[in-house]
This record gives C-alpha cells, sequence and structure tokens, in this order.
C-alpha cells in the first residue's frame, strides 16, 4: 500500500493532483456551487460572494508576500486602484464592464510595477514601511481627486450587465464572481509549476542565491508586483460590482492587515490556505454576528460590540497562528488528512 | 515691522516644533525597540491610544487626583509592555519578520478592539492640564498648550538621554543594541533588556497620548492618526538612532505645518496628513539610512 510521498519522475512532482480523486471530487464541488444561488438566501450568497472576492484578493497577496517574499501592507491600496478605474471606466468612459474589468486590472498592474520599484532597493521591513506610506498616498489621492472619485462620498455603479442582461441580484452576480474565482485558482496554481513561479520562490528562500544561479532579481519582484496587483484589480472591480458603490472608507489601512492576516491564518506560500484564509476571515464575523443575536436575550448590547469583538478575536487569531501554526490553515488540514490516509497504522 | 506673512510663518513653524516634539517622544519607544531587539512595531497607534484612553478613565471617570492618576497611567502602560512583550514577543524571537510584523498587527488590533470595548468610539473630554489663554512672543501669538508641551518632552528627552549615558541600565541597553551576544556574554539579561525597552516604550507613548489628548481637549480614536507619524520620523531621523529621533520628529512636524498651511489652498486640503509619508518614500528612495542612521541598510 502506498504510505507516504513517492516521486519519482518530473511529472509526479509537478502534478497538480497526486490521486484521482481530487479531481472528481472538485468537479463535484464546482458543480455544487453551481446550484447554490438556486437554493441559498440573499444573506448567504452575499457571504459566498465576498469569499470569493476575498479569495481573488488573497491568492494575489500570497504570490506577492507568501511565495515572493516581498512584504506589503499597501494591498488595500490595490484593491481600490482596481476598484475605481473600474468604476470610472463604466460610469465615467461608458465601457462595457466585460472590457473596464481586465483594462482596470491592467491599470492596477502599472500601479504595482510603480509600487514595486521602491522593492529594487529595499526590502523587509523597510518595503513594508514604503508600502505603508504607498497606501496613505494613495488614499489621499483618491479622496481628493475629487473630479474623478467625486471625494469622501464616493459614486455609485451600475449593476454590469451581460447581453442586455443586468446581474442586479446576489445570486446573478455570484456567477460572475465564481466565473472568475476559478480561473485565478488555477492560474496562480500553474503558476508555481513554471519558470516564473519557480523564479519567485527562489528569491523568497535566499535572494543572493537567487541572482548567481541567474534569477534576475529585478525582473522578477517586479513581476511579482504586476501579477498580485492584477488579481487585486479583478477582486477591487469585483467588489465595485458587488456593493454597486465605491467610496475611500471601504479600503482603509485595516482591510490590508485583514487581507495580510487571511494569508498567514490561511497560511503563506500556499493558494489553498488563501482560500481557506479568505473564508475564515469572511465567516469569522458572521459567526460573531451569530453568536451576537443569540446573546441580545440576555445582554441587550450585544450587537454594539461586534466590531471590537471582531478586532480582539482577529489580532488573537492572527497572534495564536503566528506561535502555533505558522503555516496556517492549510497545514493543519493537510496534516488531517495524512492522518486520516495512514489510519489506523499510523506507523 | 513684521509682515502678517511673516508672522503666519512663524506660526506655522511653533505650532510644528511643538506637535514635532510629541512625535519625537512617541518615536523615542519606536526605536528603543527596533534597537534593543530589531522588532518594528506596527502598533504605535494603538498605544498611544492606550495611555490617552486610560488617562482619560483615571482622571475623569474614576475622578483621581492628578498626581495619583498620572502614576497610575504609566504603571498600566508599563504592564501593557510586559505582557506584550512576554507574551506575544519573547516567543517569535528569531523568526522570519514577516511574523515579527503581523504578529504587531495582532496585538494592535487586540489592544484597539479591547479599548473600543471598554469606552466606545465617542469623543471623550479631556481635561487640558495647561491653560490654554495664548500670550505674545513678539508678533506672534502662542498657546502656553503647545509651550508646556514642547517644554515637558523636551525634559523628557533629555531624562531619557542621561538614563542611557550614564546609568548601569541605560549603558546595558546600549550594549544590548550594540551587539546582543556580547552583550549577554557580559552578563546583560538581554530578554530583560527586551522587556524593559517594550516598557519603555510604552510609558513614551502614553505619555505623548496624554500630552496629545490635554492639547486637542479630547480623546478619540483619529489620536492614531498621530501615532502612525512615528514611521515618517524614524525613517527620516535613522531607524536606530535617538538622536535622530528628535531632530526628525521636529522636522516632521515644522514640515508638515508648513506644507499644509501653504500647499493647502493649491490642493484642495489634507496635504498636512499626506506629506510626511510622501518625505517618508522619498528618503527611503535617496537615504534609506536616515540622518543618523546605521549605514548597513539591507540593500538587494
Amino acid at each position: 500500500m502506498r504510505c507516504g510521498d513517492f516521486r519519482v519522475s518530473y511529472a509526479s512532482d509537478e502534478r497538480i493532483f497526486e490521486t484521482r480523486l481530487p479531481p472528481v471530487a472538485l468537479a463535484a464541488l464546482l458543480a455544487l456551487l453551481a446550484l447554490v444561488p438556486l437554493v441559498a438566501g440573499t444573506y448567504w450568497l452575499d457571504v459566498l460572494n465576498r469569499i470569493g472576492i476575498a479569495i481573488i484578493g488573497a491568492i494575489g497577496l500570497n504570490i506577492l508576500v507568501g511565495f515572493t517574499g516581498q512584504i506589503s501592507i499597501g494591498h488595500a491600496a490595490f484593491l481600490s486602484v482596481g476598484a475605481y478605474s473600474t468604476a470610472i471606466l463604466e460610469v465615467k468612459a461608458g465601457v462595457p464592464f466585460w472590457l473596464a474589468i481586465p483594462l482596470a486590472a491592467g491599470l492596477t498592474s502599472g500601479f504595482g510595477l510603480l509600487f514595486g520599484v521602491p522593492s529594487l532597493r529595499l526590502k523587509g521591513l523597510y518595503l513594508a514601511i514604503a508600502t505603508l506610506a504607498a497606501h496613505f498616498i494613495t488614499a489621499y489621492v483618491i479622496i481628493h481627486w475629487e473630479r474623478m472619485t467625486n471625494g469622501v462620498l464616493g459614486f455609485n455603479v451600475p449593476p454590469a450587465t451581460v447581453f442586455g442582461f443586468p446581474l442586479d441580484s446576489d445570486a446573478r452576480i455570484f456567477y460572475l464572481i465564481f466565473a472568475l474565482v476559478v480561473p485565478a485558482v488555477f492560474f496562480a496554481k500553474n503558476l508555481f509549476r513554471t519558470k516564473v513561479g519557480r523564479a519567485f520562490i527562489a528569491v523568497r528562500d535566499r535572494d543572493v542565491a537567487a541572482a548567481v544561479i541567474g534569477v534576475s532579481l529585478y525582473r522578477y519582484k517586479l513581476l511579482a508586483f504586476v501579477i498580485s496587483s492584477f488579481y487585486a484589480g479583478v477582486a477591487g472591480g469585483l467588489m465595485a460590482h458587488h456593493s454597486r458603490i465605491v467610496f475611500p472608507d471601504a479600503f482603509s489601512l485595516l482591510v490590508a492587515i485583514d487581507y495580510l492576516a487571511m494569508i498567514i491564518i490561511g497560511g503563506m506560500g500556499s493558494i489553498l490556505g488563501s482560500i481557506y484564509g479568505a473564508a475564515f476571515m469572511t465567516l469569522l464575523p458572521e459567526v460573531l454576528k451569530l453568536g451576537a443575536t443569540s446573546l441580545t436575550g440576555v445582554y441587550p448590547n450585544a450587537f454594539g460590540l461586534i466590531a471590537s469583538a471582531r478586532d480582539i478575536v482577529f489580532g488573537l487569531a492572527i497572534i495564536f497562528f503566528l506561535m502555533y501554526e505558522p503555516q496556517g490553515l492549510a497545514r493543519i488540514w493537510m496534516r488531517f488528512r495524512s492522518f486520516w490516509k495512514l489510519w489506523p497504522y499510523a506507523y | 515691522m513684521v509682515t502678517d506673512q511673516a508672522v503666519f510663518l512663524l506660526q506655522l513653524v511653533i505650532t510644528g516644533v511643538a506637535v514635532g516634539a510629541v512625535y519625537s517622544l512617541m518615536a523615542l519607544g519606536f526605536v528603543l525597540i527596533y534597537k534593543a531587539s530589531t522588532v518594528v512595531n506596527f502598533g504605535p497607534s494603538e498605544l498611544v491610544l492606550f495611555g490617552a484612553y486610560v488617562a482619560w478613565a483615571t482622571i475623569l471617570n474614576m475622578k483621581l487626583p492628578l498626581a495619583i492618576a498620572l502614576p497610575l497611567t504609566l504603571v498600566v502602560a508599563i504592564l501593557l509592555g510586559l505582557v506584550i512583550e512576554r507574551g506575544v514577543l519573547r516567543p517569535l524571537i528569531g523568526e522570519p519578520i514577516i511574523s515579527v510584523i503581523m504578529v504587531t498587527f495582532g496585538f494592535a488590533s487586540v489592544v484597539r478592539g479591547v479599548l473600543n470595548m471598554a469606552w466606545g468610539s465617542d469623543t471623550r473630554p479631556f481635561p487640558a492640564l495647561f491653560s490654554s489663554e495664548p500670550f505674545h512672543l513678539g508678533p506672534v501669538p502662542v498657546s502656553p498648550v503647545h509651550l508646556w508641551s514642547f517644554v515637558t518632552v523636551m525634559l523628557l528627552l533629555a531624562a531619557f538621554s542621561l538614563f542611557f549615558k550614564f546609568s548601569l541600565i541605560g549603558t546595558a541597553m546600549r550594549a544590548t543594541a550594540d551587539n546582543q551576544q556580547v552583550a549577554q556574554s557580559l552578563g546583560v539579561s538581554v530578554k530583560g533588556i527586551f522587556a524593559l525597552s517594550w516598557c519603555i516604550a510604552t510609558v513614551v507613548s502614553a505619555l505623548g497620548g496624554i500630552i496629545l489628548g490635554s492639547v486637542r481637549g479630547g480623546v478619540d480614536f483619529s489620536l492614531a492618526d498621530y501615532g502612525l507619524k512615528v514611521f515618517p520620523v524614524v525613517i527620516l531621523g535613522g531607524l536606530d538612532s535617538v538622536a535622530g529621533v528628535i531632530v526628525g520628529g521636529v522636522l516632521i512636524g515644522v514640515l508638515e505645518n508648513l506644507s499644509g498651511g501653504y500647499l493647502d489652498p493649491v490642493f484642495g486640503g489634507g496635504v498636512k496628513e499626506v506629506a510626511p509619508f510622501v518625505v517618508l518614500v522619498l528618503i527611503l528612495m535617496l537615504r534609506p539610512y536616515g540622518l543618523f542612521g546605521r549605514r548597513d541598510v539591507e540593500r538587494v
């Protein structure tokens, strides 16, 4: 019986699925997901939609931070550029949404390139501080470029339309979001089977050694910023269509920290981890809300405490994972799986 | 005769120096932590908020006299420093830098949540510790709040400088900052120094919060914005330089006031908030070690 990883050829090392069951299970999961809007209420659809958007954003951040090792606290700025350029292209320039989202993502990539320039001179905590500053500068521009962004108030975004069919309900936008989540996940998964992805990992693990074996740090660091911000651009565009309004407060520094928390709790350097982290961070406030609702009988103020309870639980979760499970939920899942794979003969 | 414009300029500079001095105080804690343990604290705002709220609670809520309330606030701040260092940072010694950065975000989030849960987000009136009747320095009106906060901060910074220079513990802190292994082999408790640097950081942040609270006459979560100014200050002054903190703080304070005063009409407001961060990016590009920092900055 097979009990462990035996990889005797490059093909077996590179393959995505190690056994036959996962692709079948995945196809079943996707089919099930396609049926969800028929049965789920708007509340859970809304939660699912937000998870979908968070997955795209978190994968983008994980490519930059988890795989390439460039610490960025500017992810909220990337998201805001994506959301605002999608909204402005559609509202002011009349570009249809299927063109606006890729265009906006392209713009965000260019913006990410600009953001990435400090990474050529700085690393580690200096880069983190530089991206923090870039976040504030972006936020300032968005608030004060009133002709384009309408300042602190923001503006409404019309629903996306496909062949004259408006995506104006949670159920309809659900298909748009997950139609983008699936390729986003597969692109990222495959990226790390290619030369580019391997170069990213080499830059993260030991930049000097990577440079010695011929990986151009200059090129790959900037490329990581470009790919990461493309993901953020798509996620931002979807955020604009999902909430149908863009305003500066939706992209505060706390959002950037939330995304960093997603990849830490989910698992840095793991695509699957980004998905778990996105789901965890989106579901946690909902669970707190449910808890507060059930507590209102005993303690009527419980609902007012959700925001602060969320901060405390998020903070504790970050601290807990960093101390006890630095590789996050992805690692927990792997341990769980290998336990059952060998059960009951664990040795 | 001094023109109106010159008075305007002088006023901006004086306010800038006064606010900048408070930035110096808050940045001192940040630099001490970095020097001792190379940990970058990404939650400076929360430490400032914590001090301000605890001071508010002891002075106005519990109605304690100032002579008891202030020391009590500082003791609570020291306890917070110990809890953070013992509970959160010590287990992560030697972990990758992203872990340490994120864990500071983590405890900052917890502190913010606890403050919010305990006292809510309304603005709390803060007692004016100094009189607010302006007096004239030549033609320029100066508010005593600014003068006294400046004097207080300078006295504190002088006291800390003497402490680092002459006391045994201060010397041990400098030794640890210089070389941890050598310091440890000479009998310095490096872990103790880490804890001490966190305690000093929480104390100076709390003092900064109290001073800012009394200058503004109220405490709320917008005080957090002042805490974030620590980053431009330390990058300008040099991440590991105490002298840089004093110069950098005052420079950033003056610069943000001048840019706010003269550029706001051009860009339509809010320049004051963003100017320090523009300076930060420029300094990182041109001179990442800042004005007085050690030159062995990580470079690629």
